[in-house]
């Protein structure tokens, strides 16, 4: 079978794996749903002001809800088959149409995160782990330490304090100055602009993950046999380091950035709701504070499906990275 | 003692324990250094730091940002010790059952566990919290729920490469019942990566509950650091200490717990560290 073929079967097995993770991940949320006290009934009813027990009982009726819980299990599946998520009545809006709206902001939110976490991870744990021991090794290593353990709404605000407050270099929040109209190339300045310090403040977490992943991923590969014979004969350790051990080492990396994409999700919700940045985080926050549960629901959802995504193509990239690993 | 000596030796684990010892003194000695109820409003409001009686100022209301510090100490504790004890005792029974047995056990347990990590944890404790109304119990669960599965995973590996060893296949001849080989024969031979990751737990878990209580989804009833910042975050051009102090609090903690579980790494696992 062709190389390509074969790939492409592996895209298909790969999805074929992912369809039950979906589906109990909606049934998980249907179950959160039938937890929570009260039902949509409840909650048009709560909006209206007042409703009597019969208009009640009739709503429940109209929306299926006196139905037994598998039928409705079932009459939810169908919905969310079709990317019916439900109705916000707190926005007036349906839910799918909202959490999509918001999707765009948060995903360039991620990319840039990831970029700059996976960019300057693997550059400090490979300046750490060449200068092993010395004092860019153990700056290094502190300031890793450091980042790991400081929360990143708490960051977020510091960062707020000193370049926003003190030095006025950048906007406290928001993505975009939309009273200014700005349009085409300035629109994207300012969009980058606004987009410095919910990024490093996201990034800072992850960067101290694959500093410390690079650093002990190059430390590992660095004693293996294949070292030592490829410094037998006769290469430069300059050739050694950026050729042989760098491919090896990122492997572990690029797992774990996979891995890390759905705590990124989480992380963007506390970053998003400090800046106001206005993606599914700063939703998911309003959501919390208009006890909105069908929205909340709604991005648990997406995100999972998203994760769910990212895996996907993590896998991939994985297997162009490392050919050892078996496609078929 | 050895084991005591191995510690000792790695210098940052025993900064770390200091750090602990001195959070944990705190924490003991709230009630004695501030015996009034963090929420009371004791003094002038937005009080910077030293001035007026408060070391670490005080909040909009007037509060202590000092005195919820050291009362916010007692419940970072208590929520991260309590979340990761439930979470470790799931993990363990789940991740013993799927590795000692094996089989359909194991498939129906690690595709579970596969997809509790692959959900966004925090949102999934958000979600939680949000259904079943803030509360130290709704935390605690919220916690555990989204912690379990690197546990289970870690305990699955224990176990299954225990199962065939020469000593579990004697207690099998002498007639002990499964239960009893799991419990008394194999889990006490794979007690120390459990704790060393259970350590680290605590950590994260201290982290998880400060993000929920800054987003509003603490107890109501009892102060917290991430309340604290939470709460400070709309003075924070006027009143900065506000956010500040209980920040560094939550950093220092979180510090130190992690690198005293990086010590407890190192002290349990001597080859390992030889490897390096």
């Amino acid at each position: 079978m062709s190389q390509a073929a074969q790939r492409s079967r592996y895209v298909l097995k790969r999805l074929l794996q992912a369809i039950p993770v979906v589906v109990a991940i909606v049934v998980v949320n249907f179950f959160l749903l039938q937890l929570a006290e009260g039902d949509a009934v409840d909650v048009l009813a709560g909006e209206a002001g007042s409703a009597t027990p019969e208009y009640m009982a009739q709503l429940r009726q109209k929306f299926g809800l006196d139905q037994p819980l598998i039928v409705q299990l079932g009459v939810y599946m169908k919905n969310m088959l079709t990317f019916d998520l439900g109705y916000s009545f707190r926005h007036d809006m349906p839910v799918a149409q909202l959490v999509l709206d918001r999707l765009m902001p948060t995903l360039l939110l991620m990319v840039s995160t990831i970029t700059l976490a996976v960019g300057f991870g693997i550059v400090l744990g490979l300046i750490a782990a060449s200068n092993l021991n010395n004092w860019k090794d153990n700056v290094i290593s502190v300031f890793a330490l450091v980042s790991y353990a400081t929360p990143l709404f708490w960051v977020g605000l510091m960062m707020i304090v000193v370049f926003s407050l003190k030095l006025r270099w950048f906007p406290t929040s928001g993505m975009e100055n939309v009273a200014m109209f700005y349009e085409g190339w300035d629109r994207i300045k300012d969009i980058a602009h606004h987009l410095v310090m919910p990024t490093l403040t996201l990034s800072l977490f992850y960067l101290a993950l694959y500093t410390r992943l690079m650093r002990a991923s190059m430390l590992e590969q660095a004693s293996m046999d294949y070292v030592t014979t490829a410094r037998a004969k006769g290469l430069t350790e300059r050739r050694i380091v950026f050729v042989h051990i760098l491919r090896n080492a990122l492997l572990p990396v690029v797992t774990m950035a996979g891995v890390q994409v759905g705590s990124l999700i989480g992380g963007s919700v506390i970053v998003e709701s400090v800046f106001a940045w206005p993606g599914l985080g700063m939703l998911a926050f309003e959501a919390l504070f208009s006890r909105d549960l069908n929205l909340l629901l709604g991005i648990f959802l997406l995100s999972a499906l998203l994760v769910v995504a990212i895996n996907l193509v993590v896998d991939l990239l994985y297997s162009f990275l490392d050919p050892r690993i078996e496609v078929g | 003692m050895a084991f005591w000596r191995r510690f000792c030796r790695n210098r940052s684990a025993l900064i770390g324990l200091v750090i602990l010892g001195f959070v944990i003194l705190i924490a003991a000695s709230a009630g004695l250094l501030f015996p009034e109820d963090p929420f009371k409003l004791v003094g002038r409001a937005m009080s910077p730091p030293g001035e007026n009686g408060f070391l670490f100022g005080s909040d909009t209301l007037g509060r202590d940002v000092a005195a919820g510090m050291a009362h916010g100490a007692r419940v970072s504790l208590l929520i991260g010790l309590l979340a990761t004890s439930v979470a470790v005792t799931l993990g363990v029974l789940l991740g013993a059952l799927a590795g000692y047995f094996g089989g359909w056990i194991d498939d129906v347990l690690m595709r579970l566990t596969e997809m509790f990590q692959t959900i966004p944890s925090f949102i999934f404790a958000i979600l939680i919290v949000a259904i079943m109304k803030p509360s130290i119990n709704s935390v605690i669960l919220a916690i555990a729920v989204v912690s379990w599965p690197a546990v289970a995973r870690l305990v699955r590996g224990e176990f299954m490469s225990m199962r065939n060893r020469e000593f579990v296949q004697a207690c099998h001849i002498i007639g002990m019942s499964d239960w009893r080989i799991m419990v008394r024969e194999i889990l006490p031979n794979c007690l120390s990566p459990i704790i060393v990751t259970g350590s680290l737990m605590v950590a994260t878990a201290i982290l998880i509950e400060s993000g929920l209580a800054f987003l509003g989804l603490g107890d109501p009833n009892i102060i917290s650091w991430g309340f604290q910042i939470g709460a400070g975050r709309t003075v924070l051009r006027s009143a900065w200490w506000v956010c500040t102090f209980p920040g560094i609090a939550i950093m220092l903690t979180v510090l130190a717990i992690n690198l005293v579980g990086e010590g407890l790494n190192d002290a349990l696992n001597p080859r390992l560290r030889e490897r390096t």
